[in-house]
């Protein structure tokens, strides 16, 4: 009868039945820490199992006087959300591990010294991790030098050139993306490490540089193949030969999505340890050589301090994870922005 | 009309000198690549031949890993029997664990979680599936085994009937059932996110359509939703398997390297052969060595397989469509 | 239909949006128990649909006319609770079956839409099931259990008029019939939790004519047992198939109720004469 009226949502929870479902759920958790605190259950899964166990003793009672249908939902929900606090817990436990535990050894220091005079078990204001980080992005640099261009020139050669040998190169890399990272590093180590006679900064980013090439060449690509063949025939109608075309036209047109190929692959190696283990080794003094010999990485820190398990390099360890980890998310993160931004 | 067929004319392409340039760095490019990708998979063929053809398939169904002496006396047995079973062992532990997680997971995601939930856990999720399994393993030595022992230890004390939970050990830090729950914590954010996204492509109509016919949420998920995933979560699973098959480095952390065949999942024994390579190497005689790469091959193959089929599962559930 | 006499009240148009215009139309002294008060609907900050009141007819079939963009499908989504499925929705005013509101909170939707359901445009199976299976989803889904399923599903494929081409495959897939088949086995399929009313959103819309006419046939069957309300974009088929007819428009904010009459009276001598400019073609 009108044309104005207010909206609303009746098939929302009132605020009221919100809040009090809110409410029995803190009762439920204090009711289940009193249960565990007088009982053989221990521990946070202790108390999350009793929780479970009320939350579904209270909504069987609640459902009783639902239909079949109804319960059978209910249930299944109460099912569906207990897993998924399985599921999600672990990596949750991880970013709240990570953060608080690594907090602690974050000092100045750790950002800025090594441990060439430290030992890992002095207390936490001495050494640091600065070497180790910049080993690690020493190798990631060389291995994203030789890896980038090899890879885009792989994607290039596929989707423009289209070679005689598109299709071997295709499986050959399809193939190797599934290299285990440790055999990659014996590979290294079985020729390179075997032939120069020592471990380097080389010999491990090219043991990245394997695991880093085909994820950059799919990629590469992938992004190439959807750029639409209209615009590389607006190229050639005006005139252009295949080379300014590609460089010109075809290239910047799939600009961030190779920037981004790029930095996925540098956040997947940056984090390994296994294929290091054989092929940079690791050092406690800054390495600027990439020649010269074993050279520290975060991986490789944390590993050590991790294998030595004193109260002090433990806490080392959690800190280089902090470091790592924030590397890792801001490379995923800085990722995903610059593939926003180019949102056709 | 003509009367004369007609003649197809060739067609050459000759391209400029720019373009042969341009060409053939390409081509360099994408041969280099190739070779460099080739010999690896060449080499450690190479390697794998060689020790399979001295040791025949006793290299993967015996169970000595013993290093020849210089002279001679004391002759090289390498196998690698125990490892594979272990690598299965963990790897089905891992997935028994992540799977029906995963799922449950991602139909909460999809289903059931309130908007800013939601998008604040897809984009933590993305994140974890980030995480380098070094990390991983550091969580699962210094935050989990605590948990994982005391799981086990029930397993052993209420199950131990059961021939899979039986131990005599009254240490489960350091058995493969902690290694298993460890790596399927790590295949578990991976799993979720193919799973979530297979969920999110459910055709709209076909959900709306359980709504119309008087169904709940859960009915409208048991009828469409999980059948319509099941290729692509299987397909995630499989990744996961592939994933958790090569994993290494917190393998190596969790498990003591013990060249038994056992089932025994409670045990302080496994290992998986990339934990067997990352232990072995740092010592290993020439001939210990191309043992181990021929391991590498074995582990290389395994993991091809695996993810082949996965994606041409996963191929297969993106290309067809429900009718 | 029964005879009743017509006294058909609707209140005059042509006036500017910002008056309050009265949208009530009774069509028909035989109440049916679907009716409409005051309905409104949002997307969000959107105001698509403004002030519809209507009743619908027992055992009748209601065409819900007028040019694409009226508000057509969201009211018609608005009877069945369907609405709310899409994030940000809202709505104001009352839906009510037999005198009850639908949207009260008391109300279980789910009980709701076995009384009240709905076919879609596009014709769509359940894939993953057989013919029979789908046409007996609804009672798997609801936790119906009836004495004997066969009969309810030959008596329900029988209605939808599909019963004589698939009795020799009903363990076939559901993908497998042609569209205007999967259609009818659809109507089919909502017809097996037996409900009163019957919401059809442009049923026909992706089907041949030879196919359309078939099942226009069938919904004039189904409306001597139950209530239709039809969306349809095809005034031809209006005017075939609707024993009453509500015209809907917009001047480019919210749809609303321009006229609502039985069908003949609508298509000849229709009160407002955008009503009359719309069925004789002169727009939409």
């Amino acid at each position: 009868m009108s044309m104005e009226a207010t909206p609303t949502r009746p098939w929302e929870a009132e605020k009221v039945a919100r809040r009090n479902n809110g409410l029995i759920l803190l009762v439920g958790a204090l009711i289940a820490y009193v249960v565990v605190l007088f009982t053989g259950f221990a521990g946070p899964d202790g108390w999350a199992v009793v929780l479970f166990a009320i939350a579904a003793v209270f909504t069987t009672l609640r459902n009783r006087r639902l239909s079949t249908k109804e319960r059978k939902a209910s249930r299944a929900q109460l099912l569906i959300v207990a897993a998924s606090v399985i599921a999600f817990a672990p990596w949750i436990s991880i970013f709240v591990s990570v953060l608080f535990k690594g907090i602690k050894g974050l000092r100045p220091n750790f950002l800025v010294s090594d441990m060439r005079t430290t030992t890992p078990d002095d207390f936490l204001d001495m050494g640091g991790a600065a070497h180790a980080i910049v080993g690690s992005l020493l190798m990631v640099l060389i291995a994203t030098v030789i890896t980038l261009p090899l890879g885009i020139l792989t994607g290039v050669y596929i989707t423009e050139v289209r070679g005689r040998f598109s299709g071997v190169v295709r499986v050959v890399i399809q193939s190797m993306s599934g290299v285990p990272s440790i055999v990659a590093g014996l590979f290294v180590y079985t020729t390179f490490v075997d032939a120069t006679g020592s471990f380097s900064a080389l010999a491990g980013a090219l043991a990245l540089g394997i695991l880093m090439l085909p994820t950059v060449a799919r990629t590469s690509e992938e992004v190439l193949k959807l750029v639409p063949d209209d615009l590389r025939s607006a190229g050639y109608a005006l005139g252009a030969r295949q080379w300014r075309s590609t460089l010109m036209i075809v290239l910047p047109t799939v600009r961030s999505g190779l920037i981004t190929a790029g930095l996925l692959g540098v956040a997947r190696v940056i984090g390994e340890t296994a294929p290091l283990l054989a092929t940079a080794l690791s050092n406690t003094s800054f390495v600027f050589n990439p020649v010269s010999g074993p050279i520290g990485s975060l991986p490789m820190y944390i590993f050590g301090m991790l294998q030595i398990g004193t109260e002090n390099s433990i806490n080392r360890a959690w800190t280089g994870a902090l470091i790592l980890l924030i590397l890792v998310f801001g490379l995923f993160t800085l990722a995903r922005y610059v593939a926003g931004k180019d949102k056709r | 009309m003509n009367s004369v067929a007609p003649v197809k004319r060739e067609m050459h392409v000759v391209h400029s000198r720019g373009d042969k340039v341009f060409r053939g760095i390409v081509t360099a490019g994408a041969l280099t690549s190739l070779v460099l990708l080739g010999l690896i998979g060449a080499f450690l063929f190479a390697r794998g031949v060689e020790v399979f053809s001295t040791s025949g398939f006793k290299f993967l169904t015996g169970s000595n890993w013993v290093a020849g002496s210089d002279d001679g006396v004391i002759p090289n047995d390498f196998s690698i029997g125990p490892m594979i079973v272990g690598t299965v062992i963990v790897s089905v532990i891992a997935l028994l664990v992540a799977v029906p997680m995963s799922i449950a997971g991602a139909l909460y995601l999809e289903f059931y979680a309130p908007q800013k939930v939601r998008r604040v856990l897809v984009s933590l999720l993305d994140l974890a599936a980030a995480i380098p399994s070094l990390i991983f393993g550091l969580w699962g030595v210094q935050v989990f085994t605590s948990f994982g022992e005391r799981w086990a230890y029930f397993l052993a004390d209420r199950l131990g009937w059961f021939p899979l939970f039986n131990t005599i050990s009254d240490n489960f830090g350091r058995s493969p059932f902690v290694a298993g729950c460890v790596l399927g914590s790590l295949v578990i954010p991976i799993t979720t996110s193919v799973a979530r996204e297979v969920y999110s492509r459910t055709p709209r109509e076909l959900v709306d359509t359980c709504y119309a016919l008087g169904g709940t949420k859960w009915g409208a998920i048991r009828t469409v939703v999980i059948p319509f995933g099941k290729s692509g979560v299987v397909g995630g699973a499989m990744l996961g398997l592939g994933r958790a098959l090569g994993e290494t480095i917190a393998v190596y952390l969790l498990l003591n390297i013990n060249f038994r065949y056992t089932f025994k999942i409670l045990e302080s024994e496994g290992g998986n052969v990339a934990s067997l390579i990352a232990t072995k190497f740092g010592e290993a005689t020439p001939d210990e060595i191309k043992a181990l790469v021929a391991a590498g091959f074995v582990l290389f193959m395994l993991t091809l397989t695996v993810n082949m089929i996965a994606s041409a599962i996963v191929a297969k559930s993106t290309k067809g469509s429900p009718a | 239909m029964e005879n009743v006499d017509t006294s058909v009240r609707s209140e005059q148009k042509g006036t500017p949006m910002n008056e309050t215009t009265s949208n009530t139309a009774v069509l028909d002294t035989a109440f049916a128990g679907l009716e409409t008060r005051d309905a409104h609907a949002w997307f969000g900050n959107h105001h698509a649909l403004a002030g519809v009141s209507l009743q619908f007819p027992a055992r009748s079939v209601t065409g819900l006319i007028g040019p694409s963009g009226c508000g057509k499908s969201t009211y018609l989504r608005l009877l069945n609770r369907m609405h709310e499925f899409i994030p940000g929705a809202a709505m104001a005013g009352e839906v009510r079956l037999h005198g009850q509101d639908i949207y009260a909170r008391e109300v279980d939707p789910a009980a709701m839409r076995l009384k009240i359901g709905m076919v879609f445009q596009k014709p769509n199976p359940f894939p993953a099931m057989t013919i029979r299976e789908n046409v007996l989803s609804g009672l798997k889904l609801a936790h119906i259990k009836v004495d004997d399923d066969e009969a309810l599903m030959e008596k329900c494929l029988t209605r939808a008029g599909l019963w004589k081409e698939v009795k020799d495959r009903l363990d076939a897939s559901g993908g497998s019939l042609s569209g205007g088949q999967q259609q009818r086995l659809c109507i089919a399929r909502s017809l097996a939790v037996e409900p009163e009313v019957l919401l059809m959103d442009e049923p026909c819309s992706a089907l041949d004519p030879g196919s359309t006419l078939r099942i226009e046939e069938t919904i004039k069957e189904l409306a001597e047992k139950i209530t239709v309300v039809i969306v349809t974009h095809n005034m031809q088929q209006a005017s075939r198939v609707s024993d009453y007819c509500a015209f809907f428009l917009t001047d480019g904010g919210p749809g609303y109720l321009v006229e609502a009459d039985k069908t003949r009276k609508m298509f000849t001598t229709p009160n407002d004469s955008r009503t009359a400019d719309y069925v004789q073609g002169k727009f939409g």
